[in-house]
């Protein structure tokens, strides 16, 4: 069963755990299938997004998710907020959780945020990605859309294409696949792959072809375009000429691969618009599972506890 | 603690003749089975509205519609559970929109559960009617509900405890009465 205040990272998650949230996401994925995508599970619980870095999906992914089990949510704007005052973050955080808030969701560009406040305050933090630390259910909707796609989450090859370096994604989908017995391979130029990567127990190539030879799964991540002037690499060009997904490289691959991508994508550069939008590919899938996981996370997390934050 | 048996209220046989007969009385009852749809309750009504549809069809000879409904998050008690329970899945591929559902489940007692399955089945659609089958009904409830069709009324003490058993998941078609005993 379920016993964790907080989720920080894949890292602290048992085989066991993210089994059991891929089991309840099917039965939550029901529910966005039905006319009337509302239950009244968490009625009464509160959970609050706190995003200190921009989102699209990612924040409106756990809105829904909290909407669709009957919570309320509130969103905290960091540029209209107190935060322009000077407050600090557990400031910010403590006089929200004195509202009677029971979970927050964070996102940071510190690694280490949720950590930190989860260890400071009563109500449950879940990290919505911090720095280049983790982003957890971000790789739990990855692993859910692949057992969706083929039965199975063990014994699969995962080749994971990009900028691993800054990727909390990547560091999150390595910790899930590990766990779950299926092997994975990191590839990119090796400006953009840390050293000692090995250590998480990951292969390493920097050549594309031999990346995707065998992979059951090819995750594409996003190119993160503002460490371009850094140089980290020449051209978005020359990127997409040896790293970059097309028809021509995914020949290569098994007829069966699926072509994964945590968006938002840079068409053209880490992946071409043929492939993102061919059969190929899940990523579309994946948007709509990010509800379903995040609904069974919100419910494993706060359902049926009674003794927790009331003011 | 321990769960003491005391007497085995229904067998095998009990069990396929009630389930026939409450097949004849949902026939009766709504003339005919052509707007009928079953839905069982996870999981023991599951079985239990499988083999309904068995029996109408042998009867009537029409296929009706199963379905099965996980009441999981419309529970009003999930905050007095000592263990958090696991969703299950619902499972209804057909429109139950102006339709008569036959909701069943393995026992009635404070009506808790039934008051569940009909928030979760108005989030699905609006039947025309919705009619409640149990194989056992055991008292003590604590909400106006009523069943239409009745296996077997069984009066008992809240101490008591009713153990379905089918054969479709405990290997075995048997009803139990018995009692949790302190070691």
């Amino acid at each position: 069963m379920w016993n964790k205040k907080d989720l920080i990272g894949i890292k602290e998650l048992s085989k066991y755990e993210i089994e059991l949230i891929i089991e309840t996401a099917v039965s939550m994925k029901e529910i966005l299938k039905r006319t009337i995508k509302k239950v009244p599970t968490l009625r009464g619980r509160t959970i609050c997004t706190l995003f200190y870095e921009p989102s699209t999906r990612t924040r409106s992914s756990f809105e829904l998710a909290a909407k669709y089990l009957s919570a309320d949510t509130i969103s905290i704007a960091t540029s209209t907020s107190s935060v322009q005052k000077g407050e600090t973050l557990l400031d910010t955080v403590k006089t929200i959780e004195a509202m009677g808030v029971d979970l927050f969701i964070v996102r940071h560009s510190a690694s280490g945020i949720p950590y930190f406040l989860a260890k400071n305050i009563k109500a449950g933090v879940i990290n919505a990605g911090d720095g280049m630390h983790e982003h957890p259910t971000q790789a739990l909707l990855d692993v859910f859309t692949v057992f969706e796609k083929k039965g199975k989450i063990d014994g699969l090859k995962v080749s994971i294409i990009g900028d691993i370096f800054h990727s909390r994604v990547a560091r999150s989908n390595i910790y899930a696949w590990n766990k779950l017995g299926s092997s994975v391979i990191v590839c990119g130029p090796p400006t953009l792959i840390p050293p000692y990567i090995e250590d998480l127990n990951v292969e390493v190539t920097y050549n594309l072809d031999e990346a995707i030879e065998d992979a059951d799964i090819i995750y594409v991540l996003r190119l993160q375009l503002e460490r371009q002037k850094k140089g980290l690499f020449p051209t978005l060009r020359e990127y997409h000429m040896l790293f970059g997904i097309n028809e021509e490289r995914i020949k290569k691959a098994k007829k069966d691969v699926l072509v994964m991508h945590p968006g938002p994508m840079n068409r053209g550069v880490e992946i071409s618009s043929e492939i993102a939008d061919s059969l190929l590919s899940v990523i579309n899938e994946q948007v709509t599972n990010g509800v379903a996981v995040r609904m069974a996370l919100l419910y494993l997390m706060l359902g049926g506890k009674s003794d927790e934050n009331t003011v | 603690m321990y769960f003491q048996e005391k007497a085995k209220i229904m067998d095998k046989e009990a069990i396929k003749r009630a389930l026939r007969r409450i097949a004849h009385e949902i026939i009766e009852k709504n003339k005919g089975i052509e707007n009928i749809v079953l839905v069982g309750i996870r999981r023991r009504g599951v079985p239990l509205a499988q083999r309904l549809q068995r029996y109408l069809k042998e009867i009537e000879g029409i296929d009706v519609p199963v379905g099965s409904l996980d009441i999981t998050l419309y529970r009003d008690d999930l905050n007095l559970k000592l263990e958090q329970p696991k969703v299950g899945k619902t499972d209804i591929n057909f429109s139950i929109e102006n339709k008569d559902v036959i909701l069943v489940d393995d026992v009635l007692y404070t009506g808790r559960t039934v008051r569940s399955a009909l928030d979760a089945l108005m989030d699905i659609g609006r039947p025309k009617t919705v009619q409640l089958a149990v194989l056992i009904d055991r008292g003590h409830r604590e909400l106006p509900i009523k069943a239409d069709y009745v296996g077997k009324n069984v009066p008992t003490s809240r101490k008591e405890q009713i153990e379905v058993r089918l054969e479709e998941i405990d290997g075995v078609d048997e009803v139990i009465i018995g009692e949790w005993r302190e070691e």
